[in-house]
């Protein structure tokens, strides 16, 4: 019997007006995987993620979480799903305890298991000092790590993260990895978008690459590098519109 | 350089119109407006130079010092100053001083307002048709008094720029500036009446205006057609002296600007424990609820329409003809401005309205919880107003009928408001930005929504206004009482229903909702 993947999708497509922002995508990310999506800017990434996390309605194809179809039951879905969307904002004038707490009753939890989790996330991501402060006088990363730990209340089956690292220093960022880690080696799933592929290639153990709304590769990182660096192996599927020459203007020497 | 940076600003404003039908609209339309309501006053100047100069001097002193004090200050409170070409964003350029300045100052003209300043103030010199030096004068003077409108807004904004970027000082300004209006006006109403007695003539307010910074540039053609060329040098001397001023001030401000680097608001505000959130046992509507009331009190947008519900019944006691009357209309009118807030709630989540989709929070829980935080905030206020206004008019017999209306505005309006913001966000001002702002090109939208609205409501409020009138009217006790009953009993209908709708709505389309209160800017 095969295992029912974490996340399906099949078909998904996506236009806006003129402009195809996701031309047909189907995967399959594995229940306990770690994995990574990597896109040049405009590749549809966030499109296809809001698609598969219940936020934007796809024009066609489907979307199904641990074997759920995200817009016949997205009640059901939405619940095993922790999601940090990219760009959407907060409602930043609540504090960050206020926050994450919001997140927790909204999806209907007890006060006394939101209390408890909500000190252990803001202390596990190093925002307890700032739990009284309102979020819309936190800094970039610590904006992400707020909302990760909204995404986390509910200890969902599947995390996905549209650009978790951005902003977020390195020593947050190797913080928020380990987290991730040890959340996947107990049994959880993560989808992380993001365009550094050092980062993806370290941390994830699948890898789609996505370009122009289309996967060109996916699978374990070893089969999609195909024994060369992620990066070496990324250009060359998209690849680069750069010439070798360049800019001969710019050499002072 | 400065040719640059107009056709930028030109680019940027043709962008701005082919991002957006409404705007293209809004802007036709407003310039119809415009130009109609401009060639009736022109004309009727025309005629008020040929028949009284002196009193058509004093008539553009008045109308041109307000022009630019509106020009200097009322980007300062709307913070609707034109950001496009924001010094900041210009500085790794590297552009002179020089240049800069006069391409900004230019690009400041080449808006919308600027343009419909220039074309009007060029046009007063119809006023002066009968005297060819007078026009002349006149058309120099226009200029000057663009450039000391234009560069005036630009020295005020960029003096006060850093003062703005403080989050608090935005909130607190935005709302607090904006309330003297409200008390201005009828306070002005009414100085009007009690000091006819010793009043200081039209004429003579004028003439002092007009050695003003801000009117004198007003009086000089007037000065000119009268012959007086004395005294048209001194006040044109004034008005160039203002702009010399002005731009010396912005220069150095500018400097200052460019020189220092963006900041952020400056230390976080710190609030204990979780407010209203910290009493919500573990019930979803609870926490809509909660976190709504947390917005009513600490967002600007939702606490500037709190900040004029207090100044409701003063505005109302100066409206009155003596009867009491005017005060009868105070209850329905809080119940409405309170109640249509949550038309907008949705729209002023904006992004952050995502979370709820992906919660998966149901209609029902979504928008009962609005409801509820925004009925926690209005009944209290309608009860305390309805009561508060009878006993100041001591129309007890009223009382009735105030409540009837009063509580049938509340509910009805909120559950209109319920179905509006799950199928119709009109476009707001954005998170953080100043209760004023109103978003680009967004104000036919909004208007058309919000007019549909109100007619919709004012067909389900009928059967209770129409017994409401005829209580008061022919003061029967059994209409009082009838409108008591038909209001509360079809407020609470319209509330139901108005739910129920909106439940619906939004749980067959909150994806395409949160999407569209993305786009919409």
């Amino acid at each position: 019997m095969i295992p029912v993947p974490a996340l399906a999708l099949r078909g998904l497509a996506k236009r806006f007006g003129d402009t195809v922002a996701v031309a047909g995508i189907s995967l399959d990310v594995p229940a306990g995987s770690f994995y990574g999506i990597v896109g040049p800017n405009g590749a549809g990434k966030t499109t296809m993620l809001s698609m598969a996390t219940g936020l934007l309605r796809p024009d066609a194809g489907s979307a199904s979480v641990c074997g759920v179809d995200v817009w016949a039951q997205p009640l059901e879905a939405k619940r095993t799903m922790g999601v940090l969307p990219d760009g959407m904002g907060v409602f930043d004038r609540l504090t960050g305890a206020q926050l994450v707490t919001y997140a927790g009753l909204l999806r209907g939890m007890d006060r006394a298991t939101v209390a408890r989790r909500t000190v252990d996330l803001l202390a596990v991501l190093d925002l307890a000092g700032a739990a009284d402060t309102l979020v819309v006088d936190y800094s970039a990363g610590m904006t992400k790590k707020v909302t990760l730990a909204a995404a986390l209340i509910h200890a969902p089956r599947l995390l996905v993260l549209d650009e978790p690292f951005e902003a977020v220093d390195p020593v947050s960022s190797s913080h928020i990895r380990q987290i991730l880690a040890e959340y996947v080696r107990t049994g959880g799933t993560v989808i992380v978008s993001s365009h550094v592929m050092d980062l993806v290639e370290r941390m994830c153990d699948h890898v789609a690459v996505v370009a122009a709304g289309r996967v060109l590769a996916a699978g374990t990182v070893d089969d999609v590098r195909a024994g060369r660096t992620l990066e070496e192996r990324f250009v060359e599927l998209v690849g680069s519109p750069h010439r070798s020459e360049g800019l001969s203007w710019l050499h002072t020497s | 350089m400065v040719a640059h940076l107009l056709r930028l600003r030109l680019t940027m404003l043709g962008n701005g119109l082919r991002r957006s039908t409404w705007q293209v609209i809004g802007l036709v339309l407003g310039a119809l407006y415009a130009s109609s309501v401009f060639v009736g006053v022109l004309s009727g100047l025309a005629y008020l130079g040929r028949r009284d100069a002196e009193l058509a001097t004093t008539v553009l002193v008045l109308g041109g010092s307000l022009l630019v004090l509106a020009w200097w200050f009322l980007p300062l409170v709307a913070f609707g100053v034109d950001g496009s070409l924001d010094p900041h964003k210009l500085a790794p350029y590297a552009i002179p001083r020089k240049d800069l300045l006069l391409g900004l100052a230019l690009a400041g003209v080449l808006g919308i307002p600027g343009i419909v300043t220039l074309l009007g103030v060029l046009g007063t010199a119809v006023v002066w048709a009968r005297s060819p030096a007078a026009v002349a004068a006149s058309v120099v003077c226009a200029l000057v008094a663009v450039a000391t409108c234009v560069v005036g807004s630009r020295a005020s904004t960029t003096v006060l720029a850093p003062l703005r970027t403080s989050r608090r000082f935005r909130e607190v300004a935005g709302v607090v500036v904006f309330l003297p209006v409200f008390v201005v006006v009828p306070a002005l109403g009414w100085a009007s009446r009690e000091l006819e007695a010793d009043r200081l003539s039209f004429t003579e307010f004028g003439v002092i205006i007009s050695w003003l910074p801000f009117g004198a540039v007003w009086a000089v053609p007037g000065d000119v057609a009268e012959g007086d060329l004395g005294m048209a040098a001194l006040r044109f001397a004034v008005a160039v002296g203002v702009v010399v001023v002005l731009v010396f001030t912005w220069s150095r401000a500018l400097d200052r600007q460019v020189g220092a680097p963006v900041r952020g608001g400056t230390g976080g505000a710190r609030v204990r424990g979780l407010g209203f959130l910290g009493a919500v046992r573990g019930s979803v509507v609870g926490a809509v609820a909660a976190r709504c009331l947390t917005y009513w009190v600490r967002d600007p947008r939702y606490a500037s329409s709190l900040a004029v519900v207090p100044l409701l019944p003063f505005l109302l006691v100066f409206l009155d003809a003596g009867n009491g009357t005017a005060l009868l209309f105070l209850a329905p009118l809080a119940a409405f401005l309170l109640g249509w807030i949550v038309s907008a709630d949705v729209a002023y989540d904006h992004g952050a309205f995502w979370l709820h989709v992906v919660t998966g929070v149901s209609g029902r829980d979504d928008r009962l919880g609005r409801v509820l935080a925004a009925g926690v905030v209005g009944l209290p206020v309608t009860l305390v107003f309805a009561v508060g206004s009878v006993w100041w008019t001591d129309r007890w017999a009223d009382l009735p009928t105030v409540l009837g209306t009063g509580v049938a505005v509340l509910l009805s309006t909120l559950g209109l408001s319920s179905v509006v913001s799950a199928r119709f966000p009109y476009p707001v001002p954005r998170p953080g930005e100043g209760p004023f702002a109103s978003p680009q090109g967004s104000a036919v939208a909004s208007l058309a929504v919000q007019t549909c609205g109100w007619l919709v409501l004012g067909a389900l409020l009928l059967p209770t206004t129409v017994l409401a009138v005829g209580a008061v009217v022919t003061g029967t006790a059994a209409l009082g009482w009838a409108t008591l009953a038909t209001g509360v009993s079809s407020g609470i209908l319209w509330a139901v229903v108005g739910l129920r709708v909106g439940a619906r709505i939004y749980d067959a389309r909150s994806p395409e909702l949160l999407q569209q209160v993305l786009a919409s800017r």
